[in-house]
């Protein structure tokens, strides 16, 4: 009997645990799943607590009900891998060996990594919103909070769902207008990046929105440290943007456990190297690396994840059986974005085409439309958390290929050949 | 597109970075740097070599990573190419704009 373990029961890991769990011989493989964690979050509802779209409690889940009888689930923090022993070690002291290694441990942010961040301010003048008690603590500000200036601000360029902060803001827009004290609040989007997003068409999509919106875009501004005393941002150039409320996307950081094992790469953001084709880890050939854990140039999202998560389940079993690792990811990620007053838009890209204009998932048919703010969008988003509970965790297929398609979508002239995904 | 640079035609993108990292010389950098308001040093050299290299080996590029480096802290980053730092010094390297956050 040989052990596939994977560390990590979110998004990437339930997926794994139930797509391999399908694809393997139970007799030959047992599979074992390890998370600090009994409960399992639907990340993309936090950016609706703040504004009381969501209410908190319905996007939490035990990660039990996820995972399949049959695959062991143990409740404990991993501490560190071996890899060269082919083993996992727990603080609570136990080891677990395993023949073929899933690394799905993902990436939360770190607000002490900013000087002043994390300090007297943290959760009374200034918030995240990426985990669950950040999300609730800034509903509760912004409950009473009675207008001045909102900053948004990201301290660092890679971090997850990096269109979330942008839908803060939209929502942020639509959020005051509602309570009639728009003309109460400045709201500016301070950022490392040199426009809205880093994909030059969407950019200047995003950027007429903000405009539309009077949201003022920061660029080029990487924080040094939060000067709490005077509620002032300092960048490394010595700029400064004062505050009344501050939204951070504190940098990002993937687990410790990655920098234990001296699995990371050179910028100390513990992620762990990994083949952008093949899924597998660059330094170890039964380490496999999925979702917001590993270094690849796409986006750390959910929807890259679901990609991925085909892309490596046939790799795995090429691995299992001497085969080459021929299943080869795209960077395909999608990402809905909320734009404000019950609309959304919608991105489609990855490594090599940018978003473009269009209809998804059917060409023509839609319903959902690419690079255009509509009400169908905006419902597609809201639907997507059923679709998460049922379908994307529990590994069932989803009408949405993991190769990018051409179909649909208008690159200008001349026409590209569409091709069939 | 091709730009000409001094007395060197290259191939760049329409926001002016080198498209073949091949055709990037030493002179070339002095003359897009001058093109941008200053002057080269050695400590400029050796964070664009340092750039270079790490695209060679397909490392992707962040300000913190070259923070990291062991050649300069963020602040005489910005202090040897001010603006965004990233940005201006990936042009001067000859290698593409980088494209850290996805
Ligand atoms: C506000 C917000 C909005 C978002 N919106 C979207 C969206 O609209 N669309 C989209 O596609 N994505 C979105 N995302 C991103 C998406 O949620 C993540 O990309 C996705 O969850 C990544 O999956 P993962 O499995 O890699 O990581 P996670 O789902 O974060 O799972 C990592 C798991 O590893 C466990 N773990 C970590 N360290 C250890 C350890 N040492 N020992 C044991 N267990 C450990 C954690 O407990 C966790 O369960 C959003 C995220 C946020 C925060």
């Amino acid at each position: 009997m040989k052990n596939l373990l994977i560390l990590g029961a979110g998004t990437a890991g339930t997926m794994m645990a139930n797509k391999l769990f399908k694809a393997l011989d139970a007799d030959a493989w047992a599979i074992t799943v390890v998370d600090k964690d009994e409960d399992h979050y639907y990340q993309p509802g936090f950016l609706f607590v703040p504004f009381q779209i969501y209410d908190a409690e319905r996007l939490v889940r035990p990660k039990r009900d996820f995972i399949p009888d049959g695959v062991t689930f143990v409740v404990a923090e991993v501490e560190e891998i071996e890899p060269e022993a082919n083993t996992v070690r727990l603080t609570d002291g136990r080891a677990l060996g395993y023949d073929l290694l899933i690394v799905a441990t993902g990436t939360t942010p770190r607000p002490e990594e900013t000087p002043g961040l994390d300090g007297e301010l943290w959760y009374r003048d200034a918030f995240d919103f990426y985990t669950f008690e950040g999300a609730c603590a800034l509903r509760d500000r912004l409950a009473t909070w009675e207008g001045g200036r909102l900053v948004i601000f990201l301290a660092e360029s890679i971090f997850k769902c990096p269109i979330a902060p942008l839908e803060f803001a939209f929502l942020a827009d639509s959020f005051f207008e509602e309570r009639g004290m728009r003309d109460r609040v400045e709201i500016s989007y301070v950022t490392p990046l040199s426009g809205a997003f880093t994909k030059p068409k969407a950019t200047e999509f995003l950027s007429g929105l903000m405009a539309e919106k009077g949201i003022t875009v920061v660029p080029d501004f990487y924080v040094e440290r939060v000067d709490e005393e005077r509620k002032v941002l300092v960048s490394y150039d010595e700029r400064e943007v004062p505050f009344d409320l501050l939204v951070a996307v504190p940098v990002n950081m993937g687990a410790d456990l990655v920098e234990a094992s001296d699995m990371g790469d050179a910028d100390d953001l513990n992620y762990v190297p990994t083949d952008k084709h093949t899924l597998q880890a660059r330094d170890y050939e039964n380490v496999f690396v999925i979702g917001d854990a590993t270094n690849l140039p796409t986006s750390k999202a959910g929807s890259v994840a679901h990609f991925e998560a085909e892309i490596l389940t046939e790799n795995v079993l090429h691995y299992i059986h001497g085969e080459p690792l021929d299943a080869a990811f795209d960077g395909h990620a999608n990402c809905f974005i909320e734009t404000g007053h019950g609309k959304a838009t919608l991105i489609d890209f990855n490594y090599d085409t940018e978003p473009l204009p269009g209809k998804f998932p059917l060409p023509l048919l839609g319903p959902m439309s690419l690079l255009k703010e509509t009400r169908a969008n905006h419902m597609g988003k809201l639907a997507f958390e059923w679709v998460y509970w049922h379908l994307l965790l529990t590994g069932k297929p989803l009408p949405v290929s993991s190769h990018m398609s051409m179909l649909g979508k208008d690159a200008g002239t001349p026409e590209p050949e569409a091709e069939p995904a | 597109m091709q730009q000409t640079i001094g007395i060197t035609t290259v191939d760049v993108n329409d926001e002016g970075y080198l498209t073949d990292p091949g055709q990037w010389t030493p002179e070339l950098a002095h003359q897009i740097a001058q093109a941008q308001g200053f002057e080269l040093t050695d400590k400029h050299f050796e964070v664009l070599h340092y750039l270079r290299d790490r695209y060679a080996e397909g490392t992707p590029l962040t300000i913190r990573r070259i923070g990291k480096s062991g050649l300069v802290t963020i602040k005489e980053f910005y202090d040897l190419f001010p603006g965004g730092p990233l940005k201006v010094s990936s042009k001067i390297a000859g290698i593409p704009k980088p494209a850290s956050c996805v």
